[in-house]
């Protein structure tokens, strides 16, 4: 906790306004990814947690314009990336960018590596392709790379298959992959859902370390609110492809104000919960986002939900200093 | 459990790095292999070896030729002589089926590699760009596939007439085409990977996306319908040669053996036909079981053999 950083005036590395992604289905359209804003500062660590569908990925997906299309669209806003909008960018600019600038670490270590290519060869992929280093220190680099994700015996596993390998280990390759051109943003998204607990731990504390030695930023997609909790500087809560919380991640953790993310809280045990007693999960389901409720997204699972919840959305709104909710309801007044 | 899981060079030295530990050079262990753990698929590994080098050297094997006629010795039985017997003619059944061996390698590897070429071209196109072009081409192929394989050929002889590289052209086309439909649903699959997602967010280019990760995927089962594909063209040129449709004779195809001396003298010299059917069958074995093989183990997902995973799968379960 003592390296996070608390110092707020930073440069704002990405700044997104407004990012609208829709998707086409049986001639309706999903709002997957609906008018949201936020920005990650130099050197930060920012989470983006939601649970399934709640449109995370897709956000993230949308930054670098790799939404699969048709059938989905960007429809709106701007990704301010060192104040150059990136969807504005021309298809070969934007390849030049991606994984150079920003990179991406996916969630499934298992199948994000292909497996009729050695780990040296795909290791070498982003390298190859930006040109960052000369041909004859690839291989160099590669080992160093490997190195720096504390991937034993790097020689041997330079000549290995995919398959040679265990989850973990195929994650500490993502990484590699990643850092590989030293990005200054990386994005990962739900870095650790299919590791064991105790390779996830290392796995986070990892990319965090290197994500500082760098001195780069990183957005950290997860459903995990203890992932979350250790590793991120600020938090951006989302629901049903939209914003509802944000804060620091002290704030949104002793101080959590939108409903949903009290509930997420609630759903999670805690070691100062009285032995036997149950969790309390959210009632019902996330919504279908092609026909989305009326009002406030969440009111119909929202324990608070009041008339006007569910005929006015309520925009994402400053409360103190570093904290932003979207909610008509006061949750501390109510509880 | 193999080769590439023993202890790397001890330690690599820092001017020349240990590149590889395998012992053995790639194709001496690849074909240990084979014969270790596919030993059917090593006999038809042996077979198509003897068809090549068959229909190279023929010339050699057979230096009278496959049209040296000696009607002296019409029809007579195998023998010291004529190892194969003669036919109507006095062929040597011998020379014949050697040179068919030539004939018959030289038009399924050509009409096969075109035909591959065909496949690769138009699935790749139309699988992984999709869309409108997808479209365009899935269409075209509906078109073709419409109409049974046999029309077609015979249209096709018909326009172009009976002859070597003709038959070569059709075949290649006619399987060209129906086999574009498993290389486009290879490569949709393989688009689907995420590490094709992982590629693109590295900033990947499609032609190095297509190269590196979409074709490795389809390798597999290119290799297997390259194979089913030699032995289905081998087939099928015998198949047209016997209906008068292929290579006219006097040229020693298989199937024209078959068809012309072979039905008419099948009572008083059965050798005419039982010959050629031999050899097309024992080629056609072959070269299935070395392909069903080559797909087994080129396969890196299927790495270890499938016969071992088996042996493991059983001894688990207590069989």
């Amino acid at each position: 906790m003592n390296m996070k950083a608390q110092d707020v005036t930073r440069r704002t590395l990405l700044d997104v306004q407004d990012l609208h992604t829709v998707f086409e289905k049986d001639g309706n359209e999903v709002h997957a990814v609906n008018q949201v804003s936020f920005d990650v500062k130099e050197g930060e660590i920012l989470a983006i947690v939601g649970e399934s569908g709640s449109g995370k990925s897709i956000t993230a997906m949308s930054l670098l314009r790799l939404i699969p299309s048709p059938p989905g669209r960007i429809v709106g806003g701007r990704v301010l990336f060192n104040g150059e909008d990136l969807l504005d960018l021309d298809d070969e600019k934007i390849r030049r960018l991606r994984g150079r600038d920003i990179a991406m670490i996916f969630q499934e270590p298992m199948t994000s590596l292909n497996p009729s290519l050695r780990i040296g060869r795909q290791l070498a992929e982003p390298l190859r392709v930006h040109g960052s280093v000369p041909k004859e220190k690839v291989r160099e680099r590669c080992l160093e790379l490997l190195r720096q994700v504390r991937l034993g015996d790097p020689e041997k596993r330079l000549d290995a298959y995919p398959h040679e390998l265990s989850g973990g280990m195929r994650q500490r390759v993502m990484i590699a992959m990643g850092l590989a051109c030293l990005p200054k943003l990386l994005i990962a998204d739900e870095p650790t859902t299919a590791l064991d607990v105790t390779v996830q731990a290392q796995i986070l504390e990892l990319l965090r370390d290197l994500v500082r030695a760098h001195n780069s930023s990183m957005m950290l997609i997860t459903h995990d609110l203890g992932v979350v909790a250790r590793y991120a500087d600020r938090i951006n809560v989302m629901y049903a492809g939209r914003i509802v919380e944000r804060g620091t991640a002290e704030e949104i953790f002793h101080h959590p104000k939108h409903p949903y993310t009290l509930g997420l809280m609630e759903s999670m045990p805690r070691l100062d919960q009285a032995p036997g007693s149950r969790l309390t999960p959210i009632p019902g389901q996330p919504p279908d986002l092609s026909d989305p409720p009326p009002g406030c997204p969440f009111h119909p699972r929202c324990r608070f939900a009041e008339a006007r919840c569910r005929s006015e959305r309520p925009p994402l709104e400053q409360i103190t200093d570093n904290h932003w909710k979207a909610c008509w309801v006061d949750t501390d007044a109510k509880r | 459990m193999n080769a590439s899981v023993e202890p790397a060079a001890v330690t690599a030295t820092p001017v020349r790095p240990a590149k590889r530990r395998k012992t053995l050079p790639k194709p001496v262990a690849f074909l240990a292999r084979l014969c270790r753990e596919r030993p059917l698929g090593a006999v038809g590994a042996l077979i198509c070896l003897l068809l090549l080098f068959t229909g190279i050297f023929a010339d050699l094997i057979a230096p009278q030729g496959y049209n040296a006629i000696n009607p002296i010795d019409r029809l007579k039985p195998p023998s010291a002589e004529y190892w194969f017997g003669t036919d109507q003619l006095g062929r040597d059944i011998f020379a014949r089926v050697v040179h068919g061996a030539r004939l018959s390698v030289i038009v399924a590897f050509a009409a096969t590699t075109l035909s591959i070429v065909i496949s690769a071209l138009l699935g790749i196109l139309s699988g992984y760009f999709g869309g409108r072009l997808d479209m365009f081409i899935q269409r075209l192929v509906d078109g073709w596939m419409c109409f049974p394989d046999l029309i077609l050929l015979i249209v096709a002889v018909a326009v172009l007439g009976p002859g070597t590289w003709q038959i070569i052209v059709i075949l290649g086309l006619l399987f060209g085409i129906a086999g574009s439909r498993i290389v486009r649903g290879a490569v949709l699959s393989a688009k689907q990977n995420v590490y094709v997602h992982a590629a693109q967010s590295m900033g990947a280019s499609s032609t190095r996306i297509l190269w590196h990760h979409i074709l490795p995927n389809v390798m597999a089962p290119l290799i297997v319908l390259y194979t089913t594909r030699l032995a289905a063209v081998i087939l099928a040129e015998s198949g047209l040669s016997f209906l008068g449709l292929g290579i006219p004779p006097p040229s020693p195809s298989w199937g024209g053996m078959l068809s012309l001396d072979g039905r008419s003298y099948m009572f008083q010299a059965p050798w005419l036909a039982i010959i050629p059917g031999i050899a097309l069958t024992v080629v056609v074995f072959g070269i299935n079981m070395f392909g069903d093989a080559l797909r087994d183990m080129l396969d890196p997902r299927m790495r270890g053999g499938s016969g071992r995973y088996m042996a493991r799968v059983k001894r688990a379960i207590g069989v």
